[in-house]
């Protein structure tokens, strides 16, 4: 756990990179970590994607897989590679400012 | 010689030199992607899932993912088995119910059954839409030439999402660097 600033924002940050305070999170914030792992700019496309990982979290306390995201987003599984080449199942979650997906899909 | 070596030396060292700048990752160790090669040898349903599961992870993960079906491991992608795989608990020592009672007729197609409905349940993939998503996803497979010599299968008897076949050489080429998993 360390505290990093990203977007001029201070945010606490697990060992792998992800902020483990979901409300600490904005919009500024997302786009800074994803040029970070090089998407940039964020399109429609990945907003899309990145504010259905938000509610969804919000909903149900744990942040999308992979598979509910195509299933939840209409975003199909050859299109979320092309949106997250670095990996949808890990930068979904990192650029929506959550924490690591638990599921194996 | 020496030159040469100074000269990249010294690249090294820049590309090494930490970016300041980067709050989120130590930008000192060039990227290179993470490869997985996953051999699966085995054709009934417990023996598919956990490589097409790893290989997916993997490329949710960024890291690049082949698979190479070879013997048995070829139902999981042999057009009219590949929706047909079974799951066997006779000569599991993990069986639930004891070996006399599971080869029994109708035994075997029971623990197919509950396994299949547990998989549902959990919303994982079926074994042809998991082949399918890692298709998609970029993961590579193949099928072992040799073994598709021995059971008479040519590369239309194979679901379209198999590539090419390889030989026994031709998979270490492709697996260079990768970290190799037997199935």
């Amino acid at each position: 756990m360390s505290t990093a600033t990203i977007a001029g924002i201070p945010v606490e940050l697990d060992g792998e990179g992800f902020m483990t305070d979901a409300s600490q999170w904005t919009r500024e914030i997302a786009e800074e970590i994803a040029r970070d792992n090089g998407i940039d700019p964020l399109t429609p496309r990945h907003w899309e994607v990145i504010e259905f990982c938000r509610k969804d979290n919000e909903e149900r306390g744990t942040p999308p897989t992979v598979r509910r995201i195509t299933k939840g987003t209409g975003v199909q599984t050859k299109e979320i590679y092309q949106l997250f080449p670095k990996g949808p199942g890990i930068l979904s979650s990192k650029i929506s400012g959550l924490t690591k997906p638990k599921g194996c899909i | 010689m020496a030159t040469t070596m100074e000269k990249e030396t010294t690249m090294v060292a820049d590309k090494a030199t930490p970016d300041t700048g980067g709050q989120l990752h130590s930008e000192a160790e060039p990227e290179v992607a993470r490869r997985v090669a996953i051999i699966c040898s085995k054709g009934s349903l417990d023996m598919a899932y956990p490589g097409l599961i790893m290989a997916n992870a993997a490329r949710m993960m960024g890291m690049d993912a082949m698979i190479f079906f070879t013997f048995w491991g070829l139902d999981i992608v042999t057009k009219g088995k590949v929706d047909k795989l079974h799951a066997d608990m006779l000569g599991n020592p993990s069986s639930p119910m004891p070996h006399s009672i599971m080869g029994l007729p109708g035994m075997e197609a029971l623990a197919t059954k509950m396994m299949k409905k547990k998989i549902e349940d959990l919303d994982i993939p079926d074994i042809p839409e998991l082949l399918e998503i890692l298709d998609d996803a970029g993961a590579d497979l193949y099928s072992c030439q040799l073994a598709m010599e021995m059971f008479d299968l040519e590369a239309d008897d194979l679901v379209p999402q198999v590539k090419e076949s390889l030989t026994a050489m031709d998979f270490w080429e492709k697996a260079d660097g990768a970290q190799v998993v037997f199935i």
